[in-house]
């Protein structure tokens, strides 16, 4: 396997992973592997290194919602100039353009349900291209980022065999 | 007067035991007593189990499911079912250039374990040879003797990688000779052939028109290089019995469900005494097995590499321990050397489980010429893997 790919698949799953034991899993070097993750980083293949919190374990934790929205387009600019609007909100999480009844969609963060709503209200729907906004509120989340967040299969296997 | 002793003395013998001088004549599997002993103790960290510990891929366990809602649980055809065999033909016509017939070619079985029984039973008349590559998979030997049949071991060493060699299987070949039989990659030694070494051995079995046993099971957990199958070779598609299955490959060890591929005059009998004994293999599992051809390459694939990177970090390891381990390209086992320590395989095995609470296999419980090595198995979490390799360390340094 490319040695990028493998470093990438390693650390999407362990970004914790330090450069000695990515080097003994790939049977290169230090430097080797220090020098493709700084390429990797340096040309944006690597954007960030990011954490998956289960926040219903934490008092105070976050609510999320999933808003969908509905724009009018603009000549030229298509969808861009709506979404990178949106994108700017820090209480803005993810912002995808989809196929269906919607148009864009958003991940919303905020400490409460009310705040989270005023949010939409005041700052989603009020943007002149947005013509409707429908909100979903998480109510669980099970499975974040490709990882299941209630438990963890392990192969129930006997201690020894041929 | 001579002849009643004899009789009561037979008599006498048939209470003691009820079972046959075959069965007796077959030691206890060596695995046994590390089994029972690891099973005692707690906190234990196994590099010493042969199979995944990948749990199934989940599109295969929802396949079963739905197989089982839909109340598919009657036999299949003695051979297996048709789907199943035309997608393992299709599976070897396009990745190996190899016409198997379904109908007639390909033995659907309960594991490659029952399909080695079946092809010894069907080939081996009483005290035919069967020569056979060791270190070796522990029922390799058994199963020729149940057959019976003589085993006759060649021995495989360090020195060549554990790759058999023509010369040394032409060496053990007699008239009572009937098929050579060999495993690669390999358990235990996680040794690999490439197709020049695999020619030398094709020569000889057409030169001595022998049959070749080729349990192929850990052909997609080859990490260097391209995997060779035996009946590829010229020539060799009538002269192999080639054995393959999902239970390495696809995590799917209890499920059961295995394959033979050869040619129509030994499958036909392999399956007479398939369709007597076991009737047909299990059919969830082969409902999970066409599911795992069909759609099971992407987390097939993702697990090799995750197998490749520990294998890696385990014989890197035990060459910085001073274990001497050499570089294997297949299956999921290290084969360190412990020749240094002065330990015969048994003690450093019982030790280390005793004194650090791992569990390994002892080299000689696969032969002879696995004495002074251990089987490791890296199908073992890097995390497991690396703190057994600090304890192995530990050991080795006290035990100097």
């Amino acid at each position: 396997m490319d040695l990028a790919q493998n470093i990438l698949e390693i650390i999407e799953n362990d970004p914790k992973i330090d450069i000695s034991e990515i080097a003994a899993l790939t049977g290169r070097s230090d430097e080797e592997i220090r020098d493709c993750v700084c390429q990797l980083e340096g040309d944006g293949t690597i954007r960030k290194y990011k954490t998956i919190i289960d926040w219903d374990k934490v008092d105070n934790g976050f609510v999320y919602a999933i808003i969908e929205i509905t724009v009018s387009l603009e000549r030229e600019t298509g969808y861009n100039v709506v979404a990178d609007r949106i994108s700017k909100f820090p209480e803005v999480r993810s912002v995808r353009l989809i196929s269906g009844d919607h148009d864009i969609s958003l991940t919303v963060r905020g400490k409460s349900m009310k705040q989270v709503a005023f949010f939409v209200a005041e700052k989603i729907a009020t943007l002149p291209q947005v013509q409707s906004t429908a909100t979903h509120f998480v109510l669980k989340t099970y499975k974040e980022d490709g990882v299941i967040l209630h438990e963890t299969e392990h192969a129930e296997r006997l201690p020894i065999v041929a | 007067m001579k002849q009643s002793t004899q009789n009561v003395s037979r008599l006498l013998h048939k209470r003691q035991t009820r079972v046959s001088d075959t069965v007796q004549s077959v030691p206890p599997s060596g695995i046994r007593r590390f089994f029972d002993l690891a099973n005692e103790l707690e906190d234990v960290i196994s590099l010493g189990v042969g199979e995944p510990d990948f749990v199934t891929p989940w599109h295969i366990r929802e396949s079963c499911i739905h197989t089982l809602e839909q109340g598919h649980t009657s036999y299949t055809s003695n051979q297996g079912l048709p789907e199943l065999r035309e997608e393992i033909a299709g599976t070897f016509r396009r990745d190996h250039s190899l016409n198997y017939d379904p109908n007639e070619e390909i033995l659907i079985t309960t594991g490659v374990s029952e399909g080695i029984d079946l092809a010894m039973r069907a080939i081996l008349n009483r005290g035919d040879e069967v020569i056979i590559s060791e270190p070796c998979y522990v029922s390799y030997v058994p199963t020729v003797i149940f057959a019976g049949g003589v085993p006759v071991t060649v021995a495989t060493s360090i020195e060549n990688d554990f790759k058999v060699t023509a010369e040394r299987i032409e060496e053990k070949i007699t008239e009572k000779t009937r098929a050579i039989m060999i495993n690669y990659p390999n358990n235990p030694t996680g040794a690999t052939m490439g197709t020049k070494d695999l020619e030398e051995i094709a020569d000889v079995a057409t030169e001595y028109d022998l049959i070749v046993i080729s349990d192929e099971i850990y052909d997609k957990l080859t990490y260097d290089g391209k995997h060779t199958c035996f009946s590829s070779l010229n020539g060799m598609i009538t002269n192999t019995v080639l054995f393959n299955g999902f239970s390495k490959s696809h995590a799917m060890t209890g499920l059961r469900v295995g394959y033979a591929l050869g040619s129509s005059d030994i499958i036909g009998a392999m399956t007479k005494i398939h369709q007597y004994s076991m009737l047909c293999a299990p059919s969830t599992s082969q409902i999970a097995a066409i599911d795992a051809l069909r759609n099971g390459r992407v987390e097939m694939e993702r697990m090799v590499r995750e197998y490749d990177r520990r294998r890696h970090l385990i014989i890197s390891g035990f060459n910085k321990i001073g274990l001497d381990c050499f570089w294997g390209k297949g299956a999921f086992y290290a084969f360190p050397s412990i020749a240094g320590t002065g330990m015969t395989a048994d003690e450093f095995a019982e030790r280390l489980m005793l004194e650090k609470r791992v569990a390994v296999v002892p080299g000689n419980v696969f032969g002879d010429s696995g004495a002074g090595f251990l089987r490791c198995s890296y199908a073992a979490s890097r995390d497991d893997i690396k703190e057994a390799l600090a304890r192995i360390g530990e050991f080795v340094e006290s035990s100097r």
